[in-house]
Order: C-alpha cells, then structure tokens, then sequence
C-alpha cells in the first residue's frame, strides 16, 4: 500500500514538473497565462521611479531627450546643437557661444549616436558625447546637470556620421566623416574626386576627471566613405573599427556607382600605435579653423575659442597601424561584442551577415597574408578574417547590439525586424516584426563590456497606424522588448520626439544619486550676478544700459524701471535666487526678438532686448512657479531717443 | 573620591554636549516637498537639516507674513554661558562635596531648563502669530479669530498644507542625563551618609 502511494506521488511530480517546463516555454512565447501581465512589466506607479534611463538622440531636432525603461515616458529635452526656446539655450548671451563654428552662428545641428563615458569598459554614468553629422561637432553632456557643457568642432570632416564612439576608458571619443572631402578644403572639380578627396578619422582625447576635450590627431584616409564605427574592447582594446561604402570613390548617382563592388572594408585602425607615434612628435600640424565652445558651470556661462591648427597623419607614416577587412556588401553597422572578438560588418545590401575574428585579424596581420593594397594600406584577405555569417537572416541588415549572454541582436531595415542570433555558432534563436523600418537599436550597457541585459529597444523611422493621426507628421516610434528570456516579447510602443537615430541606456542608479538639484549661489561667478535684492540695479554704459535683476517667488527686483531710451541695447541680467529643487523662474519682455529665459535655481541668464517702439512695455514670469506666479510682473519705461528721463528703478515703492 | 562625587562630576559635564548636538529640530512635511524642510536648534545657532531649508522655510512662510527665522537671537548669548556656569558651579560643588549641594543644583537645572522652554515658546508664539499685517494670504480659526502658526512646543501638529514636528535631540538627551545624573549623586550622597 506504501508502495502504490508512493509510486502514485512520483508520477504526480513527474506530471508537475513537465507541466511547469511547459507554462515557462509559453511564457516566453506570445501566448500562454502570463502574456496578459505585459502591461504590468511596463507599469511603473504614480511614484515610482524606472529602473533605467534611455537617452535617445534627436536626428534632425539637434536634441537629446531622455526617457524611463519601461515606461517610456519622456522626462527631459537636451538641447545640444540647435537652438531651444524652452530654455533660450543658443538665444541667451551665455549659450550663444556653445553654437558658434568656424562658420559663423550655427542654430540647427543633425544629433546622431549618443554614446555613454566609459571606465574599464564599462559605462559610468559621468558624461554623454553625441555627434553633429552636417556641420561636425562633438558635444559633452554633464549627467551631473544633463546640460550640453562642451561642444568641439571637427575641422577637415564632413558628414560626422562613425561617430561619437568612446574607447573603454574614455581615452578617445571617435569622430569618422562620412563624405570625404579636398583636405585641406579648396576650389576643384567634382569629377576629379578619386584619388584626391580624404577621409578624416578624428581622435577626440577626453581629459579623465575634467571630461575636457581635444583633437590629438585627425588619420587622412583614401577617399572612401567611413560609415560607422566601434572601438576595439577587452581584448582589442586599442584598436577602432570603421566601416566603409563607396570604395569605387564614385561622385555622382553613389546608389548605383557607390554599389558596384562586391566588398567594401572595415577599416581597423591601432589608435594606440598611432597616439605613440604622435606622441613621439609624429604627424604634422596642419593650418584648420574649429571652433571650441565650453560652459563653465561656476559663470554660468560658455566661451568660444578658435583654434587655428589640428594634428594629422598619413597612415602611411605608420606602418602597421591600418588594415582594410573586406565585408560585403556596403557595410553600414560596425558593432564589437562585449568581449572583443567578434567585430559585425552589417552588409546593408548583402544577404548575409559577415561577422570577423579579432584574433584571426591579428594572425592574418602576423602572417602577412595581404590581398593588396589600397593607397598603401594593406587589404587583409577576406576568408582569414571571417569568424563566420548568420546566413539569410533577414532583409537589410543594419545595426547589431549584443546582451551579457553572448547573444547579438540585428535590426533589419527592409523587413522591419530584430532578430536575435548567437555568436560563435552564427544560428537565428528568434525574429520580432518592429512597426515599421527599423534602425537603431538599443540594449542598456549594450555597448561596453558589461551589457546590463533585460530590455531592448528598437527605434523606427516609420509610426503610420501606430498612435492616433496627427496630420501629415507623426512623431517616430521606438518599441520596447523584454529580452530576458529565450524569445523577445514586444513590451511596448513609445513616441519619440524628432529622428530616434542611436540611443546610450544604462541603469537609473548610475545617475540618479548624482543628479544636481540647484545650483549654488555662492558658487555663482557670473560677472553680471545679483545676489540679493539689494545688489539689484541698473547700469548705463554709453547705449549700453545693463539692468542687474534678482528673480525670487513671486516678484523681480526691481520691477519699475526707467529711463531707456530708443536705440539703447538693453541686457537684462536675471539671478534666480531660490535654492530649492525645480524651482526656476522664466522672463520675457514685450517685443524680444530672442526667446524667454528659464534660469534655474542660482543661476544668472541673459537676455538682450533692443526696443523698437517708445512705451511702457511689460516683462513676467513665464514659469508657473507659486501660487502668486501671475503677480510675478514688471514695467520697463522707453522713452524717446532724444529725451532725458533719468535712469530709475524699484521695487516695493509707493504702494501705500 | 566618593562615589557620588565622581557621579556629580560626570552631571556637571554630561550638558556640555549640547556644544556638540542640536538641542531640538522642527521638521516641515508637505506634499510638495518630498525631502521635509528643517531646522536644528542648537544651544548657539539656528542650521539647516538638508542644505538652504531655513531659506526655504523663510520663503514659504512669506505668504502668511510670518517673519523671516533670524541669524542670531539673543538666547544664543545667554544659553551656552548658562550652562557654562551651571557646569563650572556643578563641579565646584563636586569638588567641595556636599551632597546637599547636589539636590541644589538640580533644581537650579531643572528650573533652568522650564525657564529655557517656556522662554522658546514665547519665541515660537511670536514668530507663529506676530504677522505682517499686509500678509500675502491671511487665514482664520474657525471662531474669527487670526490663525497662528506657532509650530507644537513638542509633538506634531497639522498647520495648512503643513504637518509640523518638534522634538528633542541628542544635546537635550545629553542636557536631561546631566540634570538626572546630578540628582542620583544626591541620592547616593544620601544614601552613603545614612549608612556611614
Ligand atoms: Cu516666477
């Protein structure tokens, strides 16, 4: 009797157990039990905060905006390479600077690959670097403030596009070009491009505690077109990958004669042999005018510099230091997983995948084994190169991210899908449909050494039916997936705000803790700071007339002000003296040809107002910031050129 | 030495702490502050809990005219040489050894300290009713008479959009140890002289 009880609770456990092997295979599908939980893997409570931050770059809008995972809510809009009225970043006196280039004022900028700093591979949450493709620059955000800090114009660049990829240490921040371009620049004919056009790959020396920026040297390719481009880590650290197309050097109708070769390169590039080589005094210095642009967060304020020279190498000077890696076909995507060796040539025209070996590159350059040269630089053959390809994998192969479980993720432009393969045996584990034309994609830490795994998302350059019409323009779409198990599960569809091009994730914590709340009124330096009411005043120097304002809920110190005269400039010069967290205040006047200030808590801003018309014209508060915001109101007096009202002002004076 | 006196020694000391802790703090909880506003009393200086609180305190209390939390207050005078005497009489007394005088000085303490309480919630009462006729909001008990904000002399108390706290903190502990200490030295003298 023991023995049938017995035998009857084996078989119920064996029962159990297949039981529960099957509910977790189907969990992992779409169907099953625990599909209908979805909206709560991406419900975070009134409250509550997301486990991780997604800093997704604006393409056109020349912005950064940041988003929770899994929510998908939009937190903050960073302005960075175009003018923002929100903050009258780029129209304040003190950020005008950041967009100045050695092409005058620049408001707009194309935002492409935000890329996070990085320290022994893996990502630390200190600073942001993001490209500007059409008029190259590579600016730094502090995550200390989330403010763009540092903008460095790229000179003999153009079309800023392999970039802005940092080494494991943040010792170089990577600037490729996309167009080559007469370096230096000058008057020729377009058809006589081959053989006379360059490419420049920039290297972008990060200082380790300041984040402060420099070009160390700038690698005068042959005429190609650098696509995109990965740094070398663990094992290749030291070395930096670029993918090129148009290696026909064609200059005109390129979607056909930018395809007629079978294979295009990865260009690998040893930037350690190359920084020794400058560092011994190699290269020459190369007359190049570039604009460098820093805010200094104690004034308050940026300066621009121009810079008249730039370090450059011909690669031939260092040999050993370049190799070309055939890939077919028109590479696009260049991505390194986290250990290093394996490097993805995403063949945008190609049915394959083609996936190189690191150590075979190594062994290949060891033996010698050169399949020619391009303009002096060793072509490396393609069958010792080649790890192996993920075959018939999809449709328009595009970019590649990789999860902590030796796993790559590969969008497909054409198809619209993600498909996830497994490297080293080069076999497709799952396809997801992504709504519609994939690009980027992005797995949290996916681009270091350390890939903090969980969730991916994709960012699509088609929304159409996904939300509600909004006219003609729809905002694009990024699609959230859980990656936690064996099979991806789309979690959710957020809109994003201008092109979702490339984005950096992490988690939240490496942020969070360090983010600033105000700034510090004694750490104030602005020269034009008020810091109290009784500093307010105003100031006439010739046409010039500075006006010194303090700015505290709910009144402007002063708020009657006289004495202005038609033709004078006038500087309003606004300190915010609150100290408490997300407490600014804005100012407007009537009639300002910029936009409004919003100045931050210990903060000086400066706005320029140059009257056009005689009155007495109002200036507010244009932050609700208390419950007595709408009171928050002053008066500035403009009277005739030729009068002579005197220079007055107040606050609080004849009331009674 | 005698035990009580080596126990009236460690009385006459024990209140010296408040040199070094805050004697009482007085939070500030509101919805919209997720980090309460706060300050520490100490027996010299008034000091921010988080950075800027008594700024923010000021800046809020505005609108209800109250009065802006000062610098200095003449208390921050007379406190600490209070106790700096009642320290140096606490070990004269110590040291002459009468147990007696024991008892003596703690009732001076405690009545010290009753006068130091009732002398703050003057301080409070005219900081939390004393207003600024020409007050921003001005608000009323349901009798028609003003309302105050005079934060609770100890415990907690709601005050508009505002639960406040009060209540003492390490240097008080270290005050109160002291003033026992002196009257456990008067029982042990007693104690001792019985027996002797
Ligand atoms: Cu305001």
């Amino acid at each position: 009797m023991k023995n049938i009880l017995k035998s009857t609770l084996a078989i119920v456990a064996v029962f159990a157990a297949f039981t529960s092997c099957n509910n977790s295979g189907k969990s992992n599908g779409k169907s099953g039990a625990l599909s209908s939980n979805i909206a709560e893997k991406v419900y975070v409570a009134p409250g509550e905060h997301d486990s991780h931050y997604a800093f997704i770059s604006g393409g056109y809008s020349g912005n950064l905006t940041v988003y929770g995972l899994p929510s998908g809510r939009m937190f903050k809009e960073i302005p960075v390479f175009s003018q923002f009225p929100t903050s009258g970043y780029g129209y304040s006196e003190e950020t005008k600077p950041m967009l100045n280039t050695s092409h005058g004022f620049i408001p707009w900028g194309d935002s492409h690959h935000p890329d996070i700093s990085q320290t022994n591979g893996e990502i630390d949450g200190r600073f942001i670097f993001i490209n500007e493709n059409n008029t190259p620059r590579i600016a730094k955000i502090d995550l200390k403030t989330f403010e763009t800090t540092e903008i460095i114009e790229v000179p003999n660049s153009a079309g800023n596009h392999s970039s802005s990829f940092v080494t494991e240490n943040t010792e170089y921040v990577v600037a490729g070009t996309r167009f080559s371009v007469p370096i230096p620049q000058r008057d020729m004919a377009i058809k006589d491009y081959k053989g006379n056009f360059q490419g420049a790959l920039s290297f972008i020396s990060v200082a380790p505690e300041t984040g402060n920026m420099d070009i160390k040297f700038q690698v005068l390719m042959p005429g190609f077109n650098y696509d995109l481009s990965h740094p070398g880590r663990g094992k290749s650290h030291g070395w930096f990958f670029f993918t090129t197309y148009n290696t026909e050097e064609a200059s005109t109708l390129l979607e056909v004669n930018a395809s007629q070769n079978d294979k295009d390169f990865i260009a690998a590039v040893n930037w350690k042999k190359i920084e020794e080589y400058v560092n011994n005094g190699g290269g020459t210095m190369m007359p190049a005018d570039y604009a460098h642009n820093v805010y200094d967060e104690h004034t308050h304020t940026a300066t621009s510099t121009m810079k008249k020279e730039v370090r450059v190498v011909n690669p031939s000077e260092v040999p050993g230091a370049v190799y070309f890696l055939p890939t077919p076909k028109s590479p696009h995507g260049c991505d390194v997983d986290p250990s290093g060796e394996y490097i993805v040539g995403n063949g945008k025209l190609s049915a394959n995948l083609t996936v190189h070996s690191f150590t075979k590159m190594l062994a290949a350059i060891e033996g010698k084994k050169f399949d020619g040269e391009a303009y002096g630089i060793p072509i490396l053959k393609f069958e010792d190169v080649l790890a192996g390809s993920v075959e018939q994998p999809g449709l328009g192969p595009l970019h590649t991210e990789f999860d902590a479980e030796g796993n790559a993720y590969t969008t497909f432009f054409i198809s619209s899908e993600v498909v996830k393969w497994k490297l080293g045996t080069w076999e497709v584990i799952d396809r997801k449909p992504t709504y519609y034309s994939v690009g980027h994609l992005t797995i949290p830490g996916g681009n270091s050494r350390k890939p903090q795994g969980k969730y991916m998302f994709a960012m699509n350059k088609i929304t159409k039916d996904r939300y509600l019409p909004t006219g003609p323009e729809m905002e694009h779409s990024a699609q959230l997936y859980d990656i936690s198990g064996d099979k991806m599960e789309l979690l959710l569809d957020f809109p994003t705000h201008g092109e979702p091009h490339y984005a950096a994730a992490m988690e939240a914590d490496l942020v969070k803790e360090r983010s600033q709340k105000i700034y510090n009124l004694e750490d104030n330096k602005h020269p034009y700071a008020a810091f109290s009411d009784a500093d307010a005043k105003v100031v006439r120097k010739g046409n010039e007339v500075h006006i010194y304002m303090t700015t505290i809920r709910s009144h402007f110190t002063p708020d009657n002000i006289e004495g202005v005269k038609l033709g004078d400039k006038v500087y309003f010069h606004v300190t915010n003296l609150e100290q408490d967290f997300d407490v600014p205040h804005g100012f407007a006047v009537l009639g300002q040809n910029t936009s409004e200030l919003l100045i931050m808590p210990g903060q000086t801003k400066t706005s320029v107002w140059e009257p056009t018309k005689v009155g007495v014209w109002p200036f507010y508060c244009t932050d609700f910031c208390s419950a007595l915001h709408q009171e928050m109101q002053g008066y500035i007096r403009v009277s005739p050129a030729n009068s002579n009202t005197p220079l007055k002002w107040s606050m609080g004076e004849d009331i009674e | 030495m005698k035990k009580q006196n080596i126990i009236m020694i460690i009385a006459a000391l024990l209140p010296l702490g408040l040199f070094l802790f805050p004697l009482w703090r007085i939070t500030l909880e509101a919805p919209q502050y997720p980090t309460p506003l706060a300050m520490n009393i100490h027996i010299n200086d008034f000091s921010d809990v988080h950075p800027h609180d008594i700024k923010n305190i000021n800046l809020m209390n505005h609108y209800v005219g109250m009065q802006y939390i000062p610098d200095a207050i003449p208390e921050f005078k007379i406190f600490p040489a209070g106790i700096l005497i009642t320290t140096v009489l606490g070990l004269l007394i110590a040291w002459k050894g009468n147990y007696k005088w024991f008892l003596g000085w703690f009732i001076l303490m405690v009545v010290l300290s009753l006068a130091g309480m009732y002398d703050f919630y003057l301080w409070e009462h005219d900081y939390g009713h004393n207003l600024d006729p020409k007050a921003i909001m001005k608000f009323t008990n349901p009798d028609g008479t003003q309302m105050g904000f005079q934060p609770p002399l100890f415990g907690s108390k709601d005050i508009l959009n505002f639960k406040a706290h009060s209540y003492p903190q390490f240097g008080a502990l270290f005050l109160g140890l002291g003033i026992a200490a002196g009257f456990v030295a008067y029982i042990v003298g007693k104690k001792n002289k019985s027996t002797a």
